[in-house]
């Protein structure tokens, strides 16, 4: 079943949208999700779509068009990284309240400061909080069925809320692996024809979109996109489990590998987690009852799943391949030793910030990091909470 | 057809009274110019940058367009729009609808000139069908009357103030209808109030069904940030034209056309005077900066009769 192929994760996104046909794609080049326009592009120049692709002058206007042809009823969608998510940034939140479920093809590089074209998540982190649902990949395979499962979700009547299909810059945009495509027609079956209830274009119903909300609305405006985000959770695994049934392939708001016994862990985003697990494999053959939670979804953040399978191990490692210059550890941090705040026994918790600006990380770096879990677990204490992996200090 | 303001003003209104901009603002004079040129059985989607206009036009949960109406943010009017007459061409081509729907974005002069000039920029070269409208007003207003790159020379504004030392704003006005017209975009025109209307009335309909991108300035005064009574707004309109601080003419195609010579050009104080914004040029020893604000006007007027005589 499937069509086997070896594809990069960019390439394996912009077949997952010709084979969706969107509406509309307005796009702008930025490495490293370039190439996602430029194959878009091509398919468009030679017929394989007839989506209308708009090559807009910025990102600002690529999230701006993107805007305008949702409201006005159409499936929109776009790709970009880094700065061009930064430069979107004020209307990814206007794209989230005005409830239009535009797709984003986010490949994850590193925010400018210095300049660098590597990966990490600065991007998408920095856009965590603007009322997006975040679906993270660990390789090509997982970024092509994320993107199949997107418009499910954010498209959901109980949801309304657009999507953002994160991928690793370079290590999985840019690498060739196999990969398994599902056949067009079974896509076009899964993901379905768009028809929101309200739209611009409806001509028995004019609608007026983007409204100033005085302090006697706003809040009530806020809280039915929080109920939107709450809302995505029950669609999310939904989706997940049709897509079980098409493809034979197993999603849900993150993977757990190695975890039934383990008594360290570590929680993980992306690509790393391949490399991870293959630390946790080799620390197994040694006897080490070692484990890792991969997150897929991180909006909506899935609190109560992850103190559940995380409240029995004796320490954990967040990994986040982001700064939040709290001074006391990244963004995945702080939310993953929250979500265990309210669990009778919880493990001992550490941070590593590691692989900014798409500095290496090795199975021998991950294996430096369950050892510390393990003198932790030894010693009762957790010392220094806030740690750097990999950095020349 | 003959211009009628009559029968204009009986087509019905598709942008409705009661919305909260201040009596006597040009902008919803503006805004319902623009929209009587519409033929009654076309649709539109409008789009309003953030503005004066769009904060006193969707106050949730009430709405003064009765057409379908789209504001996403205050510098990106624009490539809204685009999205927009983007989606319908698809939906069309695909057969999901079919009316005709035309395409009209609204901003202010901030919004134009200034933060938005960039997203209008790229939607004029990529030759969407659509009208942009800029309601010139010569400031930030909806901030509180702050200096644009559209504010005239010598304005007093909150951000260029006539102090001891500086003399209100020290820069000319941007030329941006000029520098529309350089995008090569089927129809551009400066436009105001002027009498029966029959100027903005006619260049709104040629921009609506002129197919491709068009753009359309128009002078929109505001009371408050002018410093005129507001019954006078069609003086003020009025003295702009005749002393040719804002000239009248249309770029069809590059082809540069004037709308209108004054029978006598008048000089820039009867302009002037009129209002608070320029009362500092008319204190004594300031003499120098009315004949400054004449000698600019002076060359912008040389300059457009000659681009005009190349037919
Ligand atoms: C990115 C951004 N910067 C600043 C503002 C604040 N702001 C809202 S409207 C406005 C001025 C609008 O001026 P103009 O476009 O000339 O319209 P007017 O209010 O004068 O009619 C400003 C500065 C904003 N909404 N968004
Ligand atoms: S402040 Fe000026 S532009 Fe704004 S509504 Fe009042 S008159 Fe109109
Ligand atoms: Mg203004």
């Amino acid at each position: 079943m499937g069509i086997r192929e070896r594809l990069s994760g960019n390439e394996a996104i912009a077949i997952a949208f010709k084979q969706i046909n969107p509406d509309v794609m307005g796009a702008f080049p930025i490495t490293p999700s370039t190439e996602i326009p430029q194959y878009f592009s091509q398919y468009v120049a030679n017929g394989e779509v007839d989506t209308e692709f708009i090559a807009v002058e910025s990102e600002h206007s690529a999230m701006s068009t993107c805007i305008g042809a949702s409201a006005a009823g159409a499936r929109a969608v776009t790709a970009t990284s880094s700065a061009g998510l930064a430069l979107m940034w004020e209307l990814l939140s206007v794209a989230a309240s005005a409830r239009l479920p535009i797709t984003l093809a986010c490949v994850n590089r590193a925010l400018t400061g210095p300049i660098n074209i590597n990966c990490d998540h600065s991007d998408s982190m920095g856009a965590r909080d603007t009322g997006w649902i975040q679906l993270y990949s660990e390789n090509n395979q997982e970024a092509y069925d994320n993107m199949l499962q997107a418009m499910r979700i954010g498209e959901n009547s109980k949801v309304m809320l657009p999507v953002m299909v994160c991928q690793d810059g370079f290590i999985t945009s840019h690498a060739i692996e196999n990969i398994e495509l599902l056949e067009t027609e079974k896509v076009k079956d899964f993901v379905g024809e768009y028809r929101p209830e309200n739209y611009l274009l409806k001509k028995e119903n004019p609608v007026s979109v983007g409204a100033y909300a005085t302090a006697a609305y706003y809040i009530e405006a806020k809280r039915a996109q929080a109920q939107a985000m709450i809302n995505a959770k029950e669609v999310i695994l939904e989706v997940a489990a049709e897509f079980e049934k098409v493809t034979g392939r197993k999603y849900g708001f993150f993977e757990e590998y190695m975890m039934e016994d383990a008594e360290e862990a570590i929680v993980v985003i992306g690509s790393t987690a391949g490399t991870a697990k293959e630390a946790v494999r080799i620390m197994r053959e040694e006897g080490k009852k070692v484990g890792l939670i991969k997150i897929r979804v991180l909006r909506p953040f899935p609190m109560k799943e992850l103190a559940a399978a995380l409240s029995h191990v004796k320490s954990v490692a967040v990994m986040d391949k982001a700064e939040s210059f709290s001074a006391c550890g990244g963004p995945l941090f702080a939310e993953v030793r929250s979500a265990l705040y309210d669990c009778k026994t919880r493990p001992l918790m550490i941070n590593y910030i590691y692989g900014l600006g798409g500095r290496d990380v090795t199975v021998e770096n991950i294996q430096y990091a369950f050892e510390s879990l393990k003198e932790i677990k030894t010693s009762g204490e957790a010392g220094e909470t806030y740690r750097y992996l990999g950095v020349r200090e | 057809m003959s211009y009628n303001l009559k029968e204009e003003v009986q087509k019905s209104e598709r942008f409705s009274g009661g919305h909260r901009m201040c009596a006597g603002c040009g902008a919803p004079v503006a805004v319902r110019s623009v929209l009587r040129a519409l033929k009654p059985e076309d649709k539109a989607v409008v789009c309003s940058a953030t503005s004066c206009l769009e904060v006193s036009t969707f106050l949730y949960p009430y709405t003064a367009w009765k057409d379908s109406f789209i504001h996403s943010a205050f510098e990106n009017a624009a490539a809204t729009i685009s999205g927009v007459e983007t989606a319908y061409n698809v939906l069309k081509k695909r057969g999901k609808i079919d009316e005709n729907y035309k395409f009209i974005a609204f901003g202010g002069d901030g919004g134009t000139y200034d933060i938005g000039f960039q997203s209008l920029s790229g939607a004029m070269e990529r030759g969407h069908d659509m009208v942009y409208v800029c309601y010139d007003n010569e400031a930030y207003m909806n901030t509180g009357i702050q200096r644009s790159s559209s504010t005239p020379h010598f304005s007093d504004t909150t951000t260029s103030p006539a102090g001891k030392v500086i003399p209100g704003k020290k820069q000319v006005k941007k030329d941006l209808t000029k520098v529309i017209a350089a995008h090569n975009v089927p129809y551009v025109a400066q436009t105001t109030f002027i009498g029966n209307f029959k100027d903005i009335s006619e260049k709104a309909h040629k921009a609506i069904y002129t197919p491709g991108p068009a753009f359309l300035n128009i002078m929109a005064p505001c009371p408050r940030g002018w410093r005129y009574p507001s019954e006078d707004l069609m003086e003020i309109t009025k003295a702009a034209v005749e002393t040719c601080v804002w000239p009248l003419f249309e770029v069809i195609d590059g082809k540069w056309i004037l709308n209108y010579t004054p029978k006598k050009k008048l000089p820039v104080e009867e302009y002037l005077k009129k209002q608070g914004r320029f009362s500092h040029m008319f204190k004594k020893g300031n003499e120098w900066m009315i004949e400054a604000y004449q000698a600019e006007i002076d060359r912008k007027w040389e300059d457009l009769l000659f681009n005009c005589s190349r037919g």
